[in-house]
């Protein structure tokens, strides 16, 4: 099957990849990158196992050609670690049990960076409202909430200490 | 994965995409992507050209132009949902764009991608309906304005040709009316069993004008229009019983969610509270 070559920007480093027009992000970062942090759930859009950031903002991977973000700048959780250790909700993740089997992690990982990045201050509604397309089957979401909010708190704490 | 391999192009003009799109008979236009490619992975859609518009400058945009608000084709569902000039002057396309599937969703998904999909339950066809919008189509003979009135032609079928490509939505203001859009969610689908989209003008207790547009019910979005005729000139009391037209002379689906009956009756349940809300909004 004819391929094309692309170049993806992904965590800050650009790769020249030779792909064929049908193959999705998803399948590019798993298969032609190694990135296998982010997931295939559903593959129909619902769930938010594979959700990246492109240009900032959180998008199915599974639901996107890996041509159409041609120049546009990729993250996935890979990329998230900060000075190469775990960011503030990595950690919070841990320490609070945010993450049982963890095949959903990654996905809430790339949806939570967003939201704080945008919203330093979300009240649980927010949160609620933000986390609304990715699906966990095991935490019941509410250990999730506990380590969000020990995040914020934690990225607030070090924002006054820079001070 | 999507099984069927494609040629794919992204130009970086308009007037190079309806190029390529009329250069093969099985091309298509990819937007968001959220309709077309979920399609191409089940086979439903096997296009041997994608079209991809996403490269083409100016077409994300929503603004102000006289007693109008033009949205591009290619403006997200998130755009559109917190836009503050829409929630100002033309809140009903927000409020539908607010409730359609969720946050990834909504921030990939586009209004031009949306509308010429013309999923039977998606939300931004009530919308349009009930606000007399109008698409605005680019084909290789030039712009033409279609009604949304007289777009909407069946399950996933629309006024538009194969060869054109949306390229704006107008929506009048509705400052001086009280808009509602209200959504009965399939539980798994996100998609509306019934969305009814409603545009009212209430004047010393009376109802001087409505306009009401209904998705979900049937195998494309339409216009109650039974309801508006049973509505105008009448005092509020009237909406309990012209919202027992909403579904007349309808052919209503019918899924293992929802039969075709329960769906028309849901229709006028739930075309009663959106006018009742409305209503209620209009007399503050």
């Amino acid at each position: 099957m004819k391929k094309e070559l692309i170049e993806l920007r992904v965590n800050g480093r650009t790769h020249e990849l030779a792909l064929e027009p049908s193959k999705l992000l998803l399948d590019t970062l798993r298969e032609d990158l190694q990135l296998t942090g982010s997931k295939r759930g559903c593959d129909d859009s619902s769930c938010g196992a594979c959700t990246v950031q492109v240009d900032g903002i959180p998008v199915l991977s599974c639901t996107l050609l890996a041509a159409s973000c041609e120049g546009q700048e990729i993250t996935t959780v890979e990329g998230v670690s900060e000075h190469g250790s775990l960011a503030a909700i990595q950690k919070a993740y841990g320490d609070w049990g945010g993450a049982q089997c963890g095949f959903c992690t990654p996905g809430f990982m790339m949806t939570v960076k967003h939201l704080m990045a945008e919203n330093p201050d979300p009240t649980e509604q927010e949160v609620r409202a933000a986390l609304s397309g990715n699906l966990c089957r095991c935490t019941g979401y509410s250990q999730m909430y506990e380590a969000i909010k020990a995040a914020i708190e934690a990225e607030q704490k070090g924002m006054a200490a820079a001070k | 994965m999507i099984p069927v391999n494609f040629d794919y192009e992204s130009p970086s003009t308009l007037a190079e995409a309806l190029k390529l799109l009329a250069s093969r008979e099985d091309a298509k236009v990819l937007a968001g992507g959220h309709s077309l490619l979920p399609a191409m992975k089940l086979r439903l859609a096997q296009p041997a050209l994608l079209v991809d518009i996403g490269r083409i400058a100016g077409l994300s945009y929503i603004r102000e132009s006289n007693d109008q608000i033009l949205v591009g084709a290619m403006t997200t569902h998130a755009d559109i949902a917190s836009s503050k000039l829409l929630q100002r002057s033309s809140p009903l396309l927000s409020q539908a764009a607010t409730q359609i599937g969720d946050t990834q969703v909504r921030n990939r998904g586009t209004i031009g991608g949306s509308l010429a999909q013309a999923h039977p339950g998606a939300d931004y066809p009530a919308a349009v309906l009930a606000l007399d919008a109008q698409i605005i189509a680019a084909g290789p003979s030039g712009e033409r304005v279609i009604a949304a009135t007289a777009f909407f032609v069946g399950m996933f079928t629309t006024a538009l040709r194969p060869d054109e490509i949306i390229t704006e939505v107008r929506v009048p203001k509705t400052e001086n009316e009280s808009v509602v859009y209200k959504k009965h969610h399939h539980p798994a689908s996100g998609y509306a069993v019934v969305g009814v989209a409603v545009r009212l003008k209430v004047s010393g207790g009376k109802i001087e004008s409505a306009a009401l547009g209904l998705s979900g019910v049937s195998q494309n979005a339409y216009r109650a229009t039974a309801v508006e005729k049973a509505l105008r000139g009448k005092p509020v009391a009237a909406i309990r019983e012209a919202a027992a037209h909403a579904a007349e002379n309808i052919e209503a689906l019918g899924d293992y969610y929802a039969s075709a009956e329960y769906r028309k009756h849901l229709a006028t349940v739930m075309t009663r509270r959106a006018l009742e809300q409305a209503a209620s909004g209009a007399a503050k």
